[in-house]
């Protein structure tokens, strides 16, 4: 099973990018497959989470993810007030949205880091959402490049179900690119 | 042809409700149901359900519609969650001394104070003995599928069906789940006939005051007293467990998914320690005497689906060989124990069965519990029960109790 954690603000579509990789997971053929919001109230701006788990059988596990296999971050700044490193697990990925490149974060864990500037990406696509940068879907191609659970093709699918295809389109045209963007090191550097 | 969707737990239970087209639905917002009565008035909107759907100010209001809604004939489906069950709490007793076939989710979620929003069973369990049938489920798929056969064990019995599932835990998260085939819950679903007909041309007076003594009516009939009526919802509430037996054998086979009827069994054919529990706890603690088992120890899982009316032959059957018993429940009966265990204690007088019995109130407010958190729960339990300690024992699991 791997278990995935989304990390972003209120209104950052953080729920809808771990759904989106749900739907594209079972549509890939996965039989096990959910994903939660961090349980609660939600507030525009602060701190939330969510969660993806997805398994070749079906899940059994209801309790929350204690580490992630892979942990997506899309706000760097929650870095400093979250334990996201602290919650990848040993041979994990964390992948980032960030200007920065990998070599520039210096995070004692045993996983590999993978870095895309989706912010930028979004902008240069004209992907706005509330006046933000739409970035949770462009960490679905980073998602996809680095990962190895999850074809660019099944993200594709599985933002048809939670989207108009207008809306599908414009975004898998930021995964595309996000896709090729996408930077990793290798573990622990 | 019935095809598959991620879905919620409430979404789950939406959807249950659009296939069984009810008349009325009458609902106040409350944390975590409150996605669920959204989805139903989309629904209402896009002409999806053909239902009237009435806004009232408070969950009391909600529950005296569908009482009245009921009377007339109409089917009817309400949810709510904690505070807004207990304030319903008056016309949940009305509802089923009328012996009205009403359909309810209850979202899980702790009662107040403190406030919490969060996932635990006090709030159904608090109306245990209101005279509803309660069912819990453990996943997305049991809440839609447990809706459906909600109806038909309702308007079989009349009585009213409490469908329970766990706030957030479920309701929240999105998981795969098989959207049965309209025509096919059509033809499992009887269209509901209420048991007396009220109309302008044949005006009745519905449970009036009744006094201590039965009495001749105008035409000289000798009718019940309050005592008689109220016998005959325990009567028919006890009889119910065949109508549930029966209807989940076929939903089973026309849908292809047994849930168990009153409980349901994982890895307990050669078990000696019985997990036992309700809802999505259950469920986890699966994962947890697949744990146990990796130990050698040789667990299972007695998963409650029925509380009310309590599955007795099932429990009792089921721990016949037990050595040990370990329940883990969501509720409390205060100034007792644990609240499901206080109630498989007294189903297990008499029995035969003299297992040590340790109860684990857990998940309160909804505190995370944890396959691995159960695992060492039970091995601990196990530790004491080995060493010759026979005791009942209670225990706050991850609480600071110091």
């Amino acid at each position: 099973m791997q278990e995935i954690l989304w990390y972003g603000r209120g209104g950052q579509g953080v729920v809808l990018a771990a759904q989106i990789l749900a739907e594209s997971a079972f549509l890939q053929g996965y039989r096990g497959v959910t994903s939660a919001p961090m349980f609660g109230p939600e507030r525009r701006g602060a701190p939330l989470t969510a969660s993806t788990r997805i398994s070749p059988e079906s899940i059994r596990i209801v309790s929350q993810i204690e580490a992630a296999d892979i942990s997506v971050v899309l706000d760097e700044s929650l870095m400093d007030i979250m334990s996201v490193a602290g919650r990848t697990r040993k041979g994990g990925l964390l992948i980032i949205n960030t200007a920065r490149t990998c070599g520039d974060f210096t995070i004692d864990g045993d996983f590999r880091i993978a870095v895309v500037d989706a912010a930028r990406i979004a902008r240069e696509k004209h992907m706005f959402f509330g006046g933000l940068p739409t970035v949770n879907t462009p960490l679905l191609g980073a998602l996809a490049r680095v990962s190895g659970i999850i074809s660019l093709d099944y993200i594709e699918k599985g933002l048809k179900m939670k989207m108009p295809d207008t809306h599908a389109y414009s975004n898998f045209e930021a995964i595309k690119t996000a896709f090729e963007r996408t930077r990793v090191t290798q573990e622990g550097t | 042809m019935s095809h598959c969707e991620l879905i919620t737990g409430n979404e789950a239970a939406a959807y249950a409700v659009k296939l069984v087209k009810p008349h009325v639905i009458a609902a106040y917002p409350i944390t975590p149901q409150t996605s669920l009565s959204e989805k139903i008035s989309l629904y209402i909107e896009s002409g999806e359900i053909k239902a009237e759907y009435v806004t009232v100010e408070s969950e009391h209001s909600a529950m005296t519609v569908l009482i009245s809604a009921s009377t007339m004939g109409a089917r009817t489906f309400t949810a709510t969650s904690a505070n807004g069950l207990l304030y319903m709490h008056e016309q949940l007793h009305w509802a089923a001394g009328s012996r009205l076939p009403i359909v309810m989710c209850c979202v899980n979620r702790g009662v107040g104070a403190p406030w919490s929003i969060f996932n635990d069973q006090q709030d159904s369990f608090s109306q245990r003995d209101a005279g509803w049938i309660q069912m819990y489920c453990r996943n997305n798929q049991e809440i839609i599928d447990t809706v459906i056969q909600a109806y038909r064990i309702a308007e079989e019995v009349y009585i009213p069906v409490m469908v329970c599932y766990d706030g957030f835990i479920l309701s929240h998260t999105m998981m795969p789940v098989e959207i049965p085939e309209e025509s096919l819950v059509q033809e499992f679903l009887p269209p509901y006939t209420p048991h007396t007909e009220i109309s302008p041309e044949s005006p009745k007076t519905v449970n009036p005051v009744f006094f201590p003594w039965r009495r001749e009516n105008h035409e000289g009939v000798l009718c019940d007293g309050y005592m008689e009526k109220r016998y005959k919802l325990q009567d028919a509430l006890l009889h119910s467990a065949d109508i549930i037996r029966r209807t989940n054998r076929d939903f089973a086979a026309m849908f292809g998914r047994d849930w168990g009827g009153m409980t349901w069994e994982y890895r307990t054919d050669d078990a000696d320690i019985f997990i036992v529990g309700m809802g999505s706890l259950a469920m986890e603690a699966t994962v947890a005497a697949d744990e146990l088992r990796r130990g050698g120890i040789r667990a299972g899982v007695l998963g409650i689906r029925v509380f009310r009316p309590f599955p007795c032959r099932e429990v009792a059957d089921a721990l016949r060989g037990a050595r040990a018993i370990i329940v883990f429940e969501k509720c409390v009966s205060y100034g007792q124990t644990g609240g499901f265990s206080t109630d498989l204690k007294a189903a297990l007088y008499g029995t035969g069965i003299t297992a040590p019995l340790h109860n684990y109130v857990a998940g309160l407010g909804g505190r995370d519990v944890k396959a691995r958190e159960l695992t060492e729960a039970v091995e601990g339990s196990l530790t004491a029960i080995d060493g010759g300690d026979g005791e009942h024992k209670t225990v706050w699991l991850n609480c600071f109790t110091g």
